[in-house]
């Protein structure tokens, strides 16, 4: 498929500028995700919850909240075939450039338009419901506009390149830059040439990367997938169910 | 002690698998005056902070009664406790593992707060600053939910004493399932009292239901407690419980249920709830059981014979074979000689008077009941007939079949024998004593009419009537070489709290993010910021409201008194400390 013409891009070109945005930028976010996490997981297991505002209200929430969690499973599903599978691997099974694209628009729009939904009806729960809106922190607000946002340019580029021109293969290019900062060899002129909507949504969702262990989207990385393996019924004993923490220098246990 | 037990369960045959020993309760419900001092102070011990306004661990209900959450019993509705599958094996009535996961970004069976209450307090502050008028100020309820003013339609014990069942008597789960005959006679009926804690169940179906694996059951002593470091607030648990005893805390996201006070225990006090009992009918003690034939008593394929079922998982703690399989479990000889001396085994497998509350749960509940005699002894007094005479007393048990199958489908789940039974033993207990209290030859027919002997029954008077604190709280204490890990446990959080932003207000994460503050540092918070608090019901700072409920009568709440104009201005500068605020809170007469 051929590449659009050449698009603005971000940075000026793929020097200094590049570098930051497409180098150092994400080894940052990537460091602040993972040590944000483990900090937050040492600090404040007592605030790691979904907060869930249920019994505030439930009307809105049942529509919103599986719509918008379900919609961004699809997408996270979505993110994982475009970025970590290279083109050249669903290539060798017979699934052809055109094939692939158009899965993944009719997904991505249908998974994207349900994220979207869902999360404009629970932003307007949020905001109309009283004591749900008495309890959103400014941090909650913060992590509204940032997911939102990420969202929003997510399916905009998305919607873009498909009606303006006959959709863009970022699978040439973000999708090698993506596993090319994980194989620590990044290559950031392959993110200059992408169009400013997908360089905007890449830029969004490694902020809210970063922002993520302080939020309270931490509830993702504890999905209670243990659940379908282990028994019914948990037995702890005393003697070891001194909170999960470990305890404080010189209040070991010596038995 | 001798028993009444016609067949020693597993005398010789049945091995005893693993003994594990379960802190328990009996209620006896004949004693219970509804007064709700047990509710009272719990609520002040527990759940006197925000978040959990509308929470009551233990809570006191009106039977017939809807119960708190209102019509909690109806599982049809909210899906609680487990089941048998068409194969005959236990599963949660709220569906497996897979849907419970599926559902868990809306949960479809979660009470809201309208099945509770929506708590309220009431804004006192317009009394003494409402400038003259001609109508009296009067005390807005305001919600502690919103802040705002608020039309209080519900509580947690709405209906006691019967309150307005004309209207909604009706909505009793149980009344449904009793004949239809109860309706009608309605309002010549029967009430009586249930208080209600958490069951700690031995099969409890929160734990069950917890994703998270965030409630556990403790192994020493059998009490189901949520780790409030893992819990991550899926509120699955409220679903499971079948007696909606785990509530969400809707501050911190976390759930909470009763502790069985396990800190007072572990030292060997009586829960709140039992140490306050005006009517002194709570029993605590030790239970032993065969922890391998929990599984199978609770899949009982009969409902009726869970009762039963549940009856032989527990073990005889006078038994030597036990004794020998409970040390080798690891349990300490004291607790064995406590589990011996326990008047929960007494009750329900020596005397065999107390009952589980709703059975067919299939939870194995740990809280049982003495049903109340009285609604029989009432009937027959209001008759003009001796009430204690045993013969009308036993004929009237036999007659009045609305009290015996609504206490049925309490207690065993629709079978009207065993409650029966009880209440004969209780009928001639009565009948029995009468005789010799009022210096008469005793009567061992009476005795013998419900297959007991006179000293069995005088033991079960005794025990009843007249047992003393250290007979009815039967505590041995957890073991002093674990002292030091006991000293703050009570949110299952270290010691290493300091001063972090977990209390009493907002962490970076949130209203309650940080370290979870031991209970005694966030009492002493909650106390001094209710002293310190500007309104009443501020909907910006929950945490420093006004509520009567929880005032403890020390210190000022502004806003509670009026401002006393003659006290020479501003007293700040030259006050000694004696002289602080608390001077100034004299009432006026």
């Amino acid at each position: 498929m051929t590449a659009p013409a050449q698009p603005v891009t971000l940075a000026a070109e793929a020097g200094t500028g590049g570098i930051l945005l497409w180098v150092a930028l994400p080894y940052v976010c990537l460091a602040v995700f993972v040590l944000g996490h483990v900090w937050r997981y040492r600090y404040d297991k007592f605030g790691w919850t979904t907060r869930s505002s249920q019994l505030y209200e439930r009307r809105l929430l049942r529509i919103g909240s599986p719509l918008f969690h379900f919609g961004i499973l699809v997408v996270l599903l979505g993110h994982i075939g475009g970025l970590l599978i290279p083109k050249s691997w669903t290539e060798a099974i017979g699934v052809s450039e055109h094939m692939y694209h158009v899965g993944a628009v009719v997904l991505g729009t249908i998974a994207g338009v349900a994220t979207l939904g869902g999360i404009a009806i629970l932003i307007y729960r949020r905001r109309t419901v009283g004591p749900v809106f008495s309890a959103t922190t400014r941090n909650d607000k913060a992590m509204y506009v940032s997911l939102t946002a990420t969202i929003v340019l997510g399916l905009a580029a998305t919607v873009a390149a498909n009606i303006a021109g006959g959709g863009y293969d970022y699978r040439e290019t973000i999708s090698p830059w993506f596993r090319s900062i994980f194989s620590l060899q990044p290559d950031p002129a392959l993110m200059t040439g992408a169009p400013v909507l997908f360089q905007l949504h890449v830029l969004s969702a490694l902020l809210l990367f970063a922002a993520w262990p302080f939020t309270r989207l931490v509830h993702m990385l504890t999905a209670p997938l243990g659940y379908l393996t282990r028994p019914y019924i948990v037995y702890r004993s005393r003697d070891t169910a001194l909170g999960t923490r470990t305890p404080r220098r010189g209040w070991e246990r010596t038995g | 002690m001798a028993t009444v037990e016609e067949a020693p369960a597993g005398a010789g045959a049945a091995p005893i698998g693993r003994v594990m020993a379960q802190m328990a309760m009996v209620m006896n419900l004949d004693k219970c005056i509804g007064c709700h001092t047990c509710s009272v102070t719990c609520k002040q011990a527990w759940t006197n902070r925000t978040g959990v306004e509308y929470v009551w661990f233990n809570n006191v209900e009106t039977r017939p009664g809807q119960g708190y959450p209102r019509r909690y019993e109806d599982q049809e509705t909210w899906q609680g406790g487990w089941e048998l599958n068409k194969r005959g094996r236990l599963g949660l009535k709220a569906g497996s593992r897979f849907k419970k996961l599926i559902q868990i970004f809306s949960n479809p069976r979660l009470p809201s707060l309208d099945d509770y209450y929506e708590p309220w307090t009431y804004d006192y502050e317009t009394l003494t600053n409402a400038p003259l008028q001609e109508h009296t100020p009067v005390a807005r309820p305001k919600s502690l939910i919103t802040g705002k003013d608020m039309k209080i339609a519900w509580s947690a014990n709405w209906d006691d004493d019967l309150g307005g069942s004309i209207d909604h008597g009706d909505k009793d789960v149980l009344l449904n399932q009793v004949s239809e005959k109860i309706k009608f006679e309605f309002e010549q009926t029967f009430m009586f009292y249930l208080p209600r804690i958490c069951e700690h169940c031995l099969n409890p179906s929160c734990a069950a239901s917890c994703p998270s694996g965030a409630i556990y059951k403790r192994e020493e002593d059998g009490i189901v407690l949520v780790d409030q470091d893992k819990c991550r607030g899926w509120r699955m648990c409220v679903t499971g419980c079948p007696y909606k005893k785990v509530y969400f805390n809707h501050r911190t996201g976390k759930a909470e249920k009763c502790t069985f006070c396990f800190p007072r225990i572990e030292v060997g006090l009586p829960t709140v709830c039992s140490e306050t009992c005006v009517g002194r009918l709570r029993y605590l003690g030790l239970v032993l059981y065969d922890a391998d034939r929990v599984l199978e008593a609770a899949s009982t394929p009969d409902d009726t014979g869970l009762y039963e079922a549940q009856r032989q998982v527990f073990l005889d703690p006078d038994d030597p074979r036990v004794v020998a399989a409970a040390e080798k479990a690891g349990i300490p000889r004291d607790w064995i000689e406590a589990a011996q001396r326990s008047p929960i085994h007494a009750l329900i497998n020596t005397y065999k008077v107390a009952l589980p509350l709703h059975p067919e749960y299939r939870t194995m509940p740990m809280v049982w009941y003495i049903p109340p005699l009285s609604p029989v002894v009432d009937a027959v007094r209001d008759t003009g007939r001796d009430a204690e005479d045993h013969r009308n007393l036993f004929a009237a048990v036999d007659a009045l079949r609305i009290p015996v199958d609504y206490l049925a489908q309490l207690f065993t789940a629709g079978d009207p024998a065993p409650v029966d039974a009880v209440l004969h033993r209780l009928a001639a207990m009565r009948a029995y004593m009468r005789d010799i209290n009022l210096g008469r030859e005793p009567d061992d027919a009476i005795p013998d009419a419900v297959g007991m002997t006179g000293e069995q029954v005088y033991d079960m008077y005794r025990l009843l009537a007249l047992a003393k604190y250290d007979e009815r709280y039967v505590i041995p204490p957890a073991h002093a070489e674990q002292a030091h890990q006991l000293e703050e446990l009570a949110t299952e959080c270290s010691l290493d709290y300091e001063g972090g932003p977990g209390m009493g207000g907002s962490g970076p994460f949130g209203e309650t993010s940080g370290g979870a503050a031991p209970i005694a540092v966030e009492n002493f918070h909650a106390l001094r910021d209710r002293q310190t608090s500007d309104t009443p019901a501020a909907p910006t700072e929950k945490a420093t409201r006004v509520n009567l409920l929880d005032w403890d009568g020390k210190g000022s709440p502004p806003g509670l008194f009026p401002d006393t104009p003659s006290q020479g201005g501003d007293d700040r500068g030259g006050d000694g400390p004696g002289t602080g605020h608390d001077g100034k809170t004299e009432p006026k007469p």
